[in-house]
């Protein structure tokens, strides 16, 4: 299983966020991380078990995109949005309905009982 | 004449009368382009705007002017054509081409007379005010229930179709109803002696008397009812109101008094091109008469209007030919169907007769002398006849060598007669004259589904006698084009809800990932296909939603038990069943509110909501809520949301049952039901429906003998009356009922689909849907109460049990490694509560709390 996602760069400053318990599985949860809200989302039976997106929902401002909904459209994986409903690519962050919106995407990875986000 | 901009003139042309029929000649000349040829004025007598006269009994039953209304309010406008409503015409000045009104002159170069027919009255003595009321316009219908206020008993004089549609009207006013008929048979037009006497049977067997061969001598003052009607021969009856609907006769008092031929048995001459004795004026409808003929029914008159429109836009047209009386028709929920020579009179014809005494049924045949063709039937009690029956003789279709087959009981063998056994020329909608072919050419030019079809040909819009035949031709061609409808849920499941929830129940799935395996495409499913699970799952089993396989399939207010308002935080409702609340209650919700700072207001279904709670909040709120004995409120989920009641009969002076007692059992009854959508009820305590009952999913109306049962109505964006379902039902049959009509929606709904949508797309509509619950015609009673017991027996509070598992309570941190609450939640204070410091966002909150 590759637990983290790949596009991580060389020298990438990672930071322990939390620990998988603390992860729901098929679910997200939010992490604090120096002023940033950071959505995980846990998919164990997935190849890509985890990935990490801006928990601010860009069309009400609310942060609230940890709370969404995963799913798979046309074989990628989304998040729905819980207030408008508009989807997210968890692997790109670009948004299905429209492309003026954007989560930014965070490098993420497991080790040990550890989840880590790499500060860019 | 007034000049176009290209320089020609447009023609004058004006249309007396806004029915039926002077509608569709509207939008018969709309349709062809006659706006770029002719200025249109339309004038109707009536202050509505054309209206659905066939349909009117339904005014009692939940429909308003404005459902029965033929057209969007902007339809004449926006074609640019004049509408003078409430402006009756008083005058046609033949020599100066003018109509005259009350506002003014008009002049035209082409008449159209569709004026219509009114109610014909008998001279009686005594018959004034209430005795003497028609059933005939809006008006009229207005006058009846004004009537009716402070009637028990009521009288229709006349026992033909209007007659007994009249009756129905008064009977669901609530008035104990009789017809009265001077013929020795009801709808003695359409039906035969033997077909009389079984609609008799089925009408007497509703609770309508009927009384035939009697003439009205006089109206007297009553004894035990306000007026004693004195028939010849010294029988009495005595009633509150009298409604005349004794035959029509043509409104053509206007077309007499400008010299126009006028028939002997009145109405105004026409040809075969609808055109009057003078040349520049036209009469269509019941107005006219043709061949010494006045023709009651819409059909023939929208075939009138049709041929006049083509014929004044030049084109060609068939000259109108005669009607086909023929007619399918449910009077009283009583099913009467009459087509062509239904009374043998052609010579040489025979008859085949079946009659059921045990159930009031009777079919007739009537063939031609060599046995081949169908010259007319006439059906009581069952119209799944009339169909084939109508295209068999319509189109001449030779009959089967035993032709009796075809009104025998069926089941028997019966030749059914397919949609592919209909030649191209057949018609499938007589209102609208669409042939099977017209249907076909609309299939092929892209219409793909039923409504398309309908908006495309027009078909099955006008009486609507012929939807299932047109729905079967359609699903016919299409598989003949070898089409299949994708009617998938999503990309990951290939079925219906409707088929998902067979799945489920019949292999008796309980998680998403099964059903995924089993019979879906890949591993993760969407946010439509898990909360649809999720939703079936829990109508099913109900197991509680916080499980952890169920999690991840709710939608995010259903995972945290809580609606999510435009900024993020949540609102709280916690459950006062039927409205009801001590005051220590009031007094923990009020302590909750101040200590958690949470914006208060009173629900419309008579509870408490709390905004503005952070994740983190929601467990330590519900802790105190669930300590002072709340339970959740579901507002948050597609289930049981509220029981709205009045105080019912333990305070109010008009009250006749406790809808408190009542609101409370079924609250607790149905608290936690998941269901396709949200379900709202209500209880009132008497028949001024304190309670709105009739606005609500369930609703129920106390009688002095039970209650009255009203389902699937709705409030928000498209209202929609509740329906009339079950009357003077006792507590447990009432109970019984609801339990049946629930599990048959959750079973047979689709997704998202209210139960006033999923009741309109019900196939066979309210009969059919009484004939499942209240006659068990599918023998599925006991197990849909079955599937409620489980249900009700599984409730749990998710709440509770969410608070007393501390797995499931780590999903409610708002962040998973810090205490803090989301920085970027702001509040401002207004009418001294906290409310969202701004607008985030422009676009208003997606999930309504109640």
């Amino acid at each position: 299983m590759n637990l983290s996602n790949a596009a991580v760069a060389q020298h990438a400053h990672w930071r322990a966020v939390c620990q998988v318990h603390d992860l729901v599985a098929d679910s997200g949860v939010v992490v604090w991380l120096e002023g940033e809200q950071v959505a995980l989302f846990y998919l164990p039976n997935q190849e890509q078990a985890l990935y990490a997106v801006d928990n601010r929902d860009p069309r009400s401002g609310a942060n609230i995109i940890g709370r969404g909904l995963i799913g798979s459209i046309g074989g990628e994986l989304m998040v729905a949005a819980p207030l408008y409903k508009q989807h997210f690519s968890l692997h790109s962050g670009r948004c299905l309905e429209d492309p003026q919106q954007a989560l930014r995407v965070w490098p993420v990875r497991m080790r040990g009982d550890a989840v880590e986000l790499a500060m860019l | 004449m007034k000049a176009t901009a290209s320089g020609e003139h447009l023609q004058r042309l004006v249309i007396v009368g806004n029915g039926m029929v002077g509608h569709h000649c509207v939008e018969q000349l709309v349709e062809r382009g006659a706006l770029a040829r002719f200025e249109v004025r339309v004038f109707g007598e009536e202050r509505q705007r054309a209206y659905d006269r066939v349909h009117l009994s339904e005014y009692f039953a939940g429909s308003d002017a404005e459902t029965l209304a033929l057209c969007p309010s902007d339809f004449y406008r926006g074609h640019g054509v004049h509408l003078h409503l409430g402006e009756a015409v008083v005058e046609i000045d033949r020599e100066r081409c003018e109509v005259v009104t009350a506002e003014g002159r008009y002049g035209y170069d082409q008449l159209i007379l569709a004026t219509g027919s009114y109610p014909f009255v008998p001279p009686i003595e005594g018959s004034t005010g209430t005795a003497r009321l028609v059933y005939r316009t809006l008006d009229d219908l207005d006058a009846i229930r004004t009537a009716a206020a402070d009637a028990r008993r009521g009288v229709v004089v006349g026992g033909g179709l209007l007659g007994l549609e009249a009756a129905n009207a008064l009977k669901s006013l609530g008035l104990e109803a009789h017809v009265v008929e001077f013929a020795p048979r009801l709808m003695p037009v359409q039906l035969d002696g033997e077909g009389g006497a079984a609609l008799k049977a089925q009408i007497e067997a509703l609770g309508v008397g009927v009384h035939l061969s009697r003439a009205t001598q006089s109206i007297s003052a009553g004894e035990a009812y306000r007026y004693r009607m004195n028939f010849d021969g010294g029988e009495f009856l005595e009633t509150d109101l009298i409604v005349f609907s004794a035959g029509i006769r043509p409104q053509d008092a206007l077309g007499r008094s400008c010299g126009l031929e006028i028939a002997p048995r009145g109405g105004v001459v026409i040809d075969n091109d609808c055109r009057t004795s003078d040349s520049q004026i036209f009469a269509i409808g019941e107005c006219a008469s043709w061949n010494g003929c006045v023709f009651g029914l819409v059909a023939p008159g929208y075939s009138m209007a049709r041929n006049l429109a083509a014929r004044l836009l030049g084109e060609a047209s068939s000259p109108f030919t005669g009607a086909d009386m023929s007619t399918k028709l449910k009077l009283l929920g009583v099913d009467v169907g009459s087509i062509g020579d239904a009374h043998g009179a052609t010579p040489g014809s025979r008859s085949y007769r079946f009659i059921d005494e045990a159930n009031a049924a009777y079919r007739r045949l009537v063939v031609d002398a060599s046995g081949k063709h169908v010259l007319g039937a006439v059906l009581v009690g069952d119209n799944s006849y009339y169909d084939t029956l109508l295209q068999y003789c319509q189109n001449g279709i030779a009959l089967p060598a035993d032709p009796a087959a075809l009104i025998l009981p069926q089941g028997a063998g019966a030749p059914a007669l397919g949609a592919d056994a209909l030649p191209d020329s057949a018609t499938i909608c007589s209102c609208h004259n669409v042939s099977k072919g017209a249907v076909c050419a609309a299939i092929d030019s892209g219409c793909a589904d039923l409504a398309a079809v309908k908006s495309c040909t027009k078909a099955a819009s006008g009486c609507g006698g012929c939807a299932a035949l047109l729905k079967q031709v359609f699903e016919h061609e299409l598989s003949a084009r070898g089409v299949t409808v994708d009617k998938s849920l999503c990309e990951h499941f290939a079925y219906t809800r409707q088929e998902l929830y067979s799945l489920v129940r019949v292999e008796g799935i309980r998680t998403f990932n099964e059903l995924l395996e089993r019979h879906g495409k890949g591993h993760v499913g969407c946010d439509i296909c898990k909360p649809a699970v999720g939703s079936i799952l829990a109508s099913c089993w109900n197991q509680p939603i916080m499980d952890p396989a169920l999690v991840p399939l709710q939608d995010t207010n259903d995972t945290f038990m809580a609606n999510m308002q435009k900024n993020g935080t949540y609102s709280v409702v916690p459950r006062i069943p039927g409205g009801e609340i001590t005051p220590d209650k009031l007094i923990v919700i009020g302590q909750v509110a101040k200590k958690y700072d949470l914006y208060t207001k009173i629900t419309g279904g008579q509870r408490i909501d709390l905004f503005g709670a952070q994740l983190h909040e929601l467990p330590l709120i519900w802790g105190e809520l669930i300590e002072a004995g709340f339970e959740t409120g579901h507002a948050y989920g597609k289930s049981t949301r509220t029981v709205k009641s009045c105080v019912g009969s333990t305070w109010c002076r008009y009250g006749v049952q406790d809808s408190v007692g009542m609101a409370l059992r079924l609250e607790d009854r149905y608290k936690g039901l998941r269901s396709p959508h949200k379900l709202k009820f209500a209880v009132s305590g008497c028949t001024r429906e304190c309670a709105e009952a009739q606005s609500k999913d369930i609703g129920v109306i106390a009688t002095d003998k039970g209650w009255n049962l009203y389902v699937c109505g709705n409030g928000g964006m498209r209202p929609r009356h509740a329906e009339l379902f079950a009357t003077d039902l006792d507590d447990d049959a009432l109970i019984r009922t609801i339990d049946r009509v629930l599990m048959f929606y959750i079973r047979t709904a689709d997704k998202l689909q209210r139960t006033s949508v999923w009741r309109e797309s019900l196939e066979g509509g309210l009969d059919y849907l009484k004939a499942v619950i209240l006659d068990d015609s599918l023998q599925l009673g006991a197990e849909l109460e079955a599937q409620m017991q489980h249900v009700v027996d599984q409730y749990e509070c998710e709440w509770a049990n969410a608070l007393n598992d501390p797995e499931k309570l780590k999903r409610f941190r708002t962040f998973v490694n810090d205490r803090r609450a989301d920085p970027d939640v702001h509040f401002v204070r207004e009418r001294e509560q906290r409310r969202p410091a701004s607008a985030l966002h422009l676009i208003p909150t997606v999930e309504e709390a109640v």
